[in-house]
């Protein structure tokens, strides 16, 4: 294994005309990595926080291999919908370095808020990626322990998490779980589209005011479903911040390298009592919002081909390539695991066991009650009326 | 498990009911891969892609591009073993093109297998009762019954054993048989003898029966899983008890002039669209159609020198190109005419998607050219000649069709001279242009033999009246008489 040394030392602070040649119209993208592979040192946020992403080797090869297995399970998921064994799927295909970037900025006593779309994020707390796949087969209601994994269940009410994420800093702050580096950081996940909603300006507000550790973690990817981000925003989402009195950043959401850092600085900023921040991740959602929509209906091929060239995988291969870190067979292992895992996943997806219809009284209350046992009592003896009951 | 497995049309977008089969990717006998992409179709929310459940061979393809197809329905199946040798029934389908027709015994090979854990014996697509699946060429074996788990000690076979109900084949063409006239019983004072319970009905049919006097329970119901409908009890209340047509017996030698010489075709797809919009338009829109006839050989003489010159020796050049012009300078010397009828405004838009009405084998669809006034006369005929390959190849999408401004039609094309087009929705002007023929026509106070066409402008007389109407008319004709003075006097 050729491992070569980066060379960041030499390469030095080239952050801002890198980052406004790869952002376009946009200076105060914070950038690590180009979309052509060259890393860049550190950057120069716009409130002058400097980010840099010293990783090791083995490090990089990680977030390259999360970024290939995370894809190609989401492309599974979308197969199986396709062939009628989801009612549904939200791809993430395009966001896959801005949510393993801040992903794996997480430590582990951090809690998550999540979308019905981060199963990026989800892949990264140690989550087996069948959770998800279960909720949108509708055989469970997502199955994972929340509180096991510090990773709350999929929130389909667009933004809702927010505020529950806030509460949750809240009461971060009122146990006195933080303010040293072993303190709890709590992140919520939303998207631009959430942005208009009234419950995320809420979230601002009461995070803000009550200083909670929180960091609001924005997927911008262009598209509240049909709605382009100029029907959201007239300044960019980042600076909204300002306006609730925490800072705010942009970062290319398609650089994981930038995604981690920039994620891991506004985690630590919390746990230590500096209050709430707002991350814009910039990128792009590369498929449909959900099996159920079509994209060529709202949005023009070219500016897809345009984002196609700025893939947050390509430049992370770029990057080990360029730096050679890997050997030759390393792109061609991880593509194996990647084929292995989703064949897994696949089978035990059409394996999983229709649930018995009273179970839907199990997790109602955790120590049950009365009128429910009643309820239950009644629907066995119903069950029971039909034959070849097994009850 | 059977080595062939039937695939049906899942619900591809949360409570769909059907899809529109638009190509295939894979034909019979092809060797294909897991998730390897077999099947385009279109359902009302999106076209896509469907990927390959199984690897294998493909064995049958049971419906051909452009059918509409029930969610359930098989569409393919797929030998998941083709090493292991032929099949056991020599009858399975083989070589034999891209749609054979399953006969029933090879389908009773097939063993309909239900996907795993999705679809259980009894539901839409699995083995109906019988132990085989009927199959119509065309369209697939549909098994649509009730599947209602037996009560214990319950009274079998209540308000008609489940076999009994036609499958309702709504696909199917001419299915009079199949829609059982409701026997009406009806039973004074509206109240039925007890709760109709056990026959499957609406609250709201319920109530109506209730209304109306009949009893439920005396009915076969024509609608899903032999629900009793709105209509079957309104027909029963009618007393129209009228027993089936008994069309077949009373046939005879004597030329008959009944439903089995009539064709009926489900209205759906392009067609259903192009109607719904015909008749929004129609009857939304004042329109008025007004028609000016025109010398355009001055205009065809150029479009030969045109077509004479270097750069443009690639180029496509059709007299339309030069319509389309046309069009685009009067519209900016009457910005009016490229306007929406927004209800309490008018919008008038500073762009025009210059739409064009293409005659494609899956019907009339009116892609348009986004902002086709800014384009150069070049980049205009690129984008018609581009525009209408796309049309016949059958790739436009609906970005394409949407947002049209104004509206060309060609009915040139087809030998006529001129019609009154009616506007698609949303917009305010619409131009038929008809067919250039050789005429006599007084030029220069003589008659001579010139070519000439007629151009039939229809608009929305809420915006735009009779006089702003005219000078569009006159300009574009104005244009077409004479396009290099038109050029130097208006640009």
């Amino acid at each position: 294994m050729a491992k070569g040394d980066p060379g960041v030392s030499t390469r030095g602070r080239r952050a801002a005309p890198r980052s406004r040649k790869a952002a376009g119209a946009d200076p105060d993208l914070v950038q690590l990595l180009t979309p052509e592979g060259e890393r860049i040192d550190s950057v120069t946020g716009p409130d002058g926080t400097v980010y840099r992403a010293d990783l090791t080797d083995d490090e990089y090869r990680g977030l390259y291999r999360d970024l290939v297995l995370v894809r190609k399970l989401d492309a599974e998921a979308t197969a199986l919908q396709r062939q009628g064994e989801l009612g549904l799927w939200a791809s993430l295909l395009g966001q896959e370095a801005a949510q393993v970037g801040s992903g794996r900025a997480l430590r582990t006593q951090d809690m998550a808020f999540p979308t019905y779309r981060e199963h990026g994020v989800l892949y990264c707390r140690g989550i087996d990626p069948i959770m998800p796949l279960g909720l949108f087969r509708g055989v469970d209601q997502g199955g994972w322990d929340p509180n096991e994994f510090k990773f709350n269940m999929y929130t389909i009410v667009i933004g809702a998490q927010t505020l529950h994420a806030t509460g949750y800093a809240m009461g971060v702050t009122m146990d006195g779980r933080m303010g040293g580096d072993d303190g709890e950081a709590v992140i919520a996940y939303f998207g631009d589209g959430a942005t208009s909603q009234g419950d995320v300006n809420e979230a601002f507000v009461w995070a803000s005011v009550f200083n909670a550790p929180l960091v609001f973690f924005c997927q911008n990817n262009q598209y509240a479903i049909s709605e382009p981000l100029e029907r959201q925003t007239r300044v960019p989402l980042y600076q909204r911040a300002a306006g609730f009195g925490f800072p705010g950043v942009r970062v290319d959401g398609n650089d994981v390298l930038a995604s981690y850092a920039v994620t891991r600085t506004a985690l630590d900023n919390a746990r230590h009592g500096q209050g709430p921040s707002l991350i814009e991740a910039y990128t792009y959602r590369m498929g449909a919002h959900t099996t159920s929509d079509d994209p060529t209906r709202y949005r023009i091929a070219s500016e897809v081909e345009a984002w196609q060239a700025k893939d947050p995988i390509a430049r992370m291969k770029a990057f080990l390539t360029k730096q050679q870190l890997v050997d030759d067979d390393f792109f061609a292992e991880v593509d194996e695991q990647a084929r292995r895992e989703s064949l897994h996943l696949r089978e035990r997806v059409l394996a999983m066991p229709n649930p018995e219809p009273v179970t839907m009284f199990d997790h109602v209350y955790p120590n049950g009650s009365p009128l429910l046992d009643e309820q239950r009592a009644t629907f066995n003896r119903y069950m029971d009326s039909f034959e070849g009951s097994a009850h | 498990m059977s080595r062939v497995k039937t695939f049906n049309l899942p619900d591809l977008g949360e409570g769909l009911t059907e899809g529109e089969i638009l190509s295939w990717l894979v034909k019979v006998d092809d060797i294909i891969e897991l998730n390897q992409p077999i099947v385009e179709v279109e359902t009302a929310k999106a076209a896509v892609e469907i990927p390959a459940k199984w690897a294998g061979r493909v064995q049958a393809i049971f419906h051909p591009e452009g059918t509409t197809v029930e969610v359930g329905s098989p569409i393919i199946s797929i030998d998941t073993d083709p090493d292991a040798g032929p099949l056991d029934d020599p009858q399975a389908p083989s070589a034999g093109g891209d749609l054979p027709t399953p006969s029933a015994a090879s389908l009773a090979a097939v063993e309909v297998a239900p996907a795993e854990g999705a679809v259980e014996p009894g539901l839409i697509g699995g083995p109906a009762p019988g132990g085989r699946t009927a199959v119509l060429v065309g369209y697939g074996p549909r098994t649509t019954t009730a599947k209602r788990r037996p009560r214990k000690g319950a009274v079998p076979a209540q308000a008609g054993a489940a076999p009994a109900i036609p499958a309702q084949a709504t696909t199917a063409p001419a299915v009079p048989a199949q829609v059982a006239p409701a026997r009406a019983v009806p039973v004074p004072n509206g109240h039925a003898a007890g709760p109709a319970t056990g026959v499957l009905a609406k609250p709201p049919v319920r109530k109506l029966a209730r209304d109306l006097g009949v009893d439920l329970r005396a009915l076969t119901g024509s609608g899903p899983l032999g629900s009793v409908t709105r209509e079957d009890v309104q027909r029963a209340a009618a007393g129209a008890v009228a027993e089936p047509e008994s069309v077949a017996t009373t046939a005879t030698a004597a030329a008959s002039f009944g439903a089995d010489r009539e064709q009926r075709i489900p209205v759906k797809g392009v067609r259903k669209l192009t109607a719904e919009n015909m008749s929004r338009s129609a009857f939304t829109a004042p329109h008025v159609t007004e028609f000016l006839t025109v010398d355009v050989t001055r205009a065809m003489k150029a479009l030969d020198r045109l077509r004479g010159r270097r750069e443009w020796r690639e180029v496509r050049i059709s007299p339309l190109l030069l319509v389309a012009k046309a069009v685009l300078l009067a519209v900016k010397r009457h910005p009016m005419v490229n306007s929406t009828w927004a209800g309490d405004e008018i919008v008038v838009k500073e762009y025009v998607n210059l739409g064009i009405a293409a005659a494609t084998e899956r019907g009339l669809i009116v892609p348009n050219v986004k902002d086709a006034g800014r384009l150069t006369l070049r980049e205009l005929a690129d984008a018609l000649t581009d525009l209408v390959q796309t049309a016949k190849a059958g790739r436009t999408t609906p970005a394409d069709m949407s947002g049209g401004t104004l509206t060309i039609t060609n009915v040139g094309v087809f030998g006529v001279d001129s019609g009154t087009p009616i506007l698609p929705p949303g917009e305010s002007a619409i131009l038929a242009f008809g067919a250039i023929r050789e005429m006599p026509w007084v030029h220069k106070g003589k008659v001579r033999p010139r070519q000439v066409t007629t151009l039939g402008l229809s608009f929305d007389h809420r915006i735009i009246d009779g006089e702003l109407g005219s000078k569009f008319l006159r300009d574009i004709g104005d244009f077409l008489s004479d396009p290099e003075a038109a050029l130097l006097a208006w640009t």
